[in-house]
């Protein structure tokens, strides 16, 4: 016993053979190992090697970066140049030339503060009131009217600042309407969550476009003679109506998570319903439905896009308006994959970042 | 009084969520004061929880009331004032509208309601469609999500995150200039398959030309469906008494593909085809899928599908490795082991959010009228257009919307009360 143990010690140790190891060794493990991945590695490069150099060559080689629509009309490669020349109208809309540095000015900040939030370390109160003044500013920003800023009227805006100001808007004024209608469906009174549970199974039931639509259309009729509220502010409260029930639901999750025991150790601490609520159950509640929550909020972001259908000129809205122009009539794969590309970046980051924060909150 | 209520000026707001610590609290605080009948004092009503609760609802419902009639009132003012006719009696009266696609007879000679029907059906077509293929793409590409070759996994991986990540609305535009703006015209037609053209008039492909022999076929199918039907009850039922196993399997697949052959070879195997031809400037014959339909199925699917395949996921990977290996030691085969094992058990995790993303492909289906589309809300569209009646309009599309899904979730519950873990 006591030889073999020396003898193996004072041998070599021996090297994995080359084939299990290193490039080849993965490769072999992870692409050829047996015949059926052998041929689906071998068909999936096959089909690579027909579309991706085609596809390379059209978006880089052959492509236009800075021209006019005539000479892109001559080209075979991508036409980017439908992007270049409109940048500016595609990202502002017809929010006034001279001033389109205030809504460039709103995103930074907007920006500056998404960043700035995605350390847990800066959750604190102050936060929340910095949130709040920067979405003052970048209100007055967007309108003006104060401090010598020249008024834009909101039928002005458009682009890329009124996809984030729907979205950023609709979510923050969604997410208390949510958590509301959540307590309101687990409510033990009868009559109000009869009314909660109506709303909400209402309007997940229906698509977010006859909301719109009833936004547009509808709304108008309810309002007294005179009284006129405008499309933006119409549309933001259907999108907030519409987000809220999603909301509501995710939180109902949240609040079914939480055991029995914390309910009836905090009312045998003496604490009242609201003060059970917020500091005992919606903390460890909004706690687990931050990952649900996030992709409610990516699906709202995206169904922003929605409000082309009447007629709002959003990101969308305006990239078609420019591709109705004679000039550039057709060059629509280019425009339509670069807000393909903007769209992407936002919601992978925020896909990317739930994620993330449900492996920390794990632990 | 000892009361425990710190705000017991509370307010409307903070009074409705009131829950029964509350009421218990207060039980208690009345016990003790009885106790003391010298202090005993009226329990004022605003601290009655059962009473405040009646009151508070009282007071939402009347709010809610009130809300409602000042809109009407509101509405029926304005309607007046604009001379907008109201009630359902538009349904009746000539359409004059034109509809591109229909799967029942058509005509702008027709009522309103008969093209609202024609939306339905519209709708319920491209969904019906949608759906199955996104069930068959889902399941593949969350299934190749999972393989072992890296290459395959990593671009699954990458449609599903790419496509989940870029709004639907767009995906259809892009869908939509694809075939108008980057496709062919008929003359230069795309010609990948045999049959099948690519042209900017959309997709047409040869189907079997008509024969008697099909509708046979068909009622052959029927058939043997009922026959397998019965087959599978009747070998449950021996293997239960008499633990002998009937290849059930095999047996109805012979018979679902055996019986419609069957009748086809009676028929003499007509393989006559339909195929499209160019006549003019389009294609005449075979099977036409317009641009609208196949961008908008196309766009539907593939954003679909990328939800789907994330659900496919799930639920494999929900189910641990034990249970394969402990179905595998107990001496089942490959395949029992997954149709009595790992399916049941991974369908359970699959099936509900399942059938929400088959509810979100016929929601999202209303975008067809982004790209012109005749589905129900295009034609509820052009029907508010012309008379002006919104709110009837709105109403229709959100009902019929409602009816899905409440005819989904009513599937569905029944599905999970089937499916529910047994528990003692």
């Amino acid at each position: 016993m006591q030889r073999k143990a020396q003898t193996t010690t004072a041998t070599d140790t021996i090297k994995p053979p080359i084939t299990s190891v290193g490039v080849i060794g993965w490769m072999r493990s992870n692409l050829f190992n047996g015949w059926f991945n052998t041929f689906l590695t071998l068909l999936v490069l096959y089909l690579l090697w027909k579309t991706v150099p085609p596809f390379v060559r059209w978006a880089l080689v052959d492509s236009l970066w800075i021209s006019d629509g005539a000479a892109c009309q001559k080209s075979d490669g991508a036409c980017w140049s439908v992007i270049t020349a409109n940048l500016r109208f595609i990202t502002f809309g017809f929010f006034p030339h001279d001033l389109q540095w205030r809504p460039l000015l709103a995103m930074l900040i907007l920006i500056a503060m998404l960043f700035y939030s995605r350390n847990r370390k800066h959750w604190k109160k102050s936060l929340a009131y910095s949130w709040g003044v920067a979405l003052i500013i970048m209100g007055l920003l967007m309108k003006g009217g104060l401090f010598g800023l020249a008024p834009v009227e909101s039928s002005q805006w458009g682009g890329l600042p009124l996809t984030l100001l729907l979205s950023v808007f609709g979510l923050t004024a969604a997410y208390p309407l949510g958590v509301v209608l959540a307590l309101g469906r687990r409510s033990r009174m009868p009559a109000i969550k009869m009314l909660c549970v109506i709303y909400i199974e209402l309007i997940r039931g229906v698509p977010l476009i006859s909301l719109l639509f009833m936004s547009s259309v509808v709304f108008p009729l309810f309002l007294p003679e005179g009284i006129t509220v405008n499309k933006i502010l119409r549309a933001q409260v259907a999108i907030i109506l519409f987000t809220a029930a999603y909301i509501a639901e995710v939180v109902r999750g949240g609040l079914q998570a939480i055991p029995k025991g914390q309910y009836e150790a905090a009312e045998s601490l003496g604490l009242n319903y609201v003060q059970t609520m917020r500091l005992i159950v919606l903390p460890q509640a909004l706690k687990i439905m931050i990952p649900p929550t996030v992709s409610v909020l990516i699906s709202a972001f995206k169904d922003t896009s929605l409000v082309v259908i009447i007629a709002l000129y959003d990101l969308l809205k305006t990239t078609q308006s420019v591709l109705s122009d004679p000039q550039w009539m057709g060059f629509s794969a280019e425009a339509y994959i670069f807000i393909a590309f903007i769209y992407f970046i936002c919601c992978f980051f925020m896909s990317d970042y739930s994620r993330r924060l449900e492996k920390e909150l794990e632990t | 009084m000892p009361t425990i209520w710190q705000n017991s000026g509370l307010q409307h707001e903070q009074v409705k969520i009131l829950c029964k610590s509350q009421r218990d609290h207060e039980r208690q605080a009345m016990k003790t004061d009885s106790d003391h009948p010298n202090t005993q004092e009226v329990i004022p009503f605003w601290n009655d929880p059962s009473k405040r609760d009646f009151f508070f609802q009282l007071g939402v419902l009347a709010m809610v009331g009130c809300l409602g009639y000042y809109l009407i009132t509101n509405t029926i003012a304005n309607l007046e004032r604009q001379a907008i006719a109201t009630g359902f009696g538009f349904l009746e009266r000539e359409s004059a509208f034109e509809i591109g696609e229909s799967l029942i007879s058509y005509s702008a000679a027709d009522s309103y309601g008969r093209a609202l029907i024609v939306g339905v059906l519209n709708t319920l077509k491209v969904s019906f469609i949608g759906i199955v293929l996104t069930v068959l793409l889902g399941t593949f590409i969350g299934v190749a999500r999972l393989s072992a070759n890296w290459l395959v996994a990593k671009l699954a991986a990458g449609f599903i995150e790419v496509l989940q990540d870029i709004p639907i609305l767009l995906q259809l535009f892009f869908w939509y200039a694809f075939f108008y703006e980057m496709l062919p015209s008929p003359r230069q037609a795309l010609n990948p398959i045999t049959g099948v053209f690519l042209s900017n008039r959309g997709l047409v492909f040869g189907i079997p030309a008509a024969h008697p022999a099909h509708i046979y076929m068909a009622i052959a199918f029927a058939v043997a469906c009922i026959l397998v039907y019965f087959l599978i009850r009747q070998a449950r039922k021996r293997q239960a008494l008499t633990g002998l196993v009937f290849p059930v399997g095999r047996v109805s697949l012979a018979i679902l593909i055996g019986l419609p052959l069957l009748v086809w070879g009676i028929h003499g195997f007509p393989t006559a085809m339909n195929m499209p031809e160019l006549g003019g400037f389009n294609f005449e014959g075979g099977m036409n899928l317009s641009p609208e339909f196949a961008a908008l199925l196309i766009g539907l699917v593939l954003y679909t599908a990328a939800f789907v395949a994330e659900i496919v996921r799930a639920g494999i990977q929900a189910i641990s490795q034990g249970q394969t290996e402990a179905a595998l030691s107990l001496g089942l085969k490959k395949g029992q082991v997954l149709h009595l094992v790992i399916l049941p058990q991974s369908l359970r995790v699959i099936i509900p959010p399942l059938t929400s993303q088959m509810l979100n492909l016929t929601k999202n289906s209303s975008l067809a009228v982004a790209i012109g589309f005749p589905d129900f809300v295009s034609v509820a569209g052009t029907t508010i257009n012309q008379t002006g009646q919104a709110i009837e309009g709105v109403a229709l599309i959100m009902i019929i919307y409602l009816c899905f899904s409440l005819l989904t979730s009513a599937l569905m519950n029944w599905y999970n009360k089937k499916m529910a873990l047994v528990e003692r």
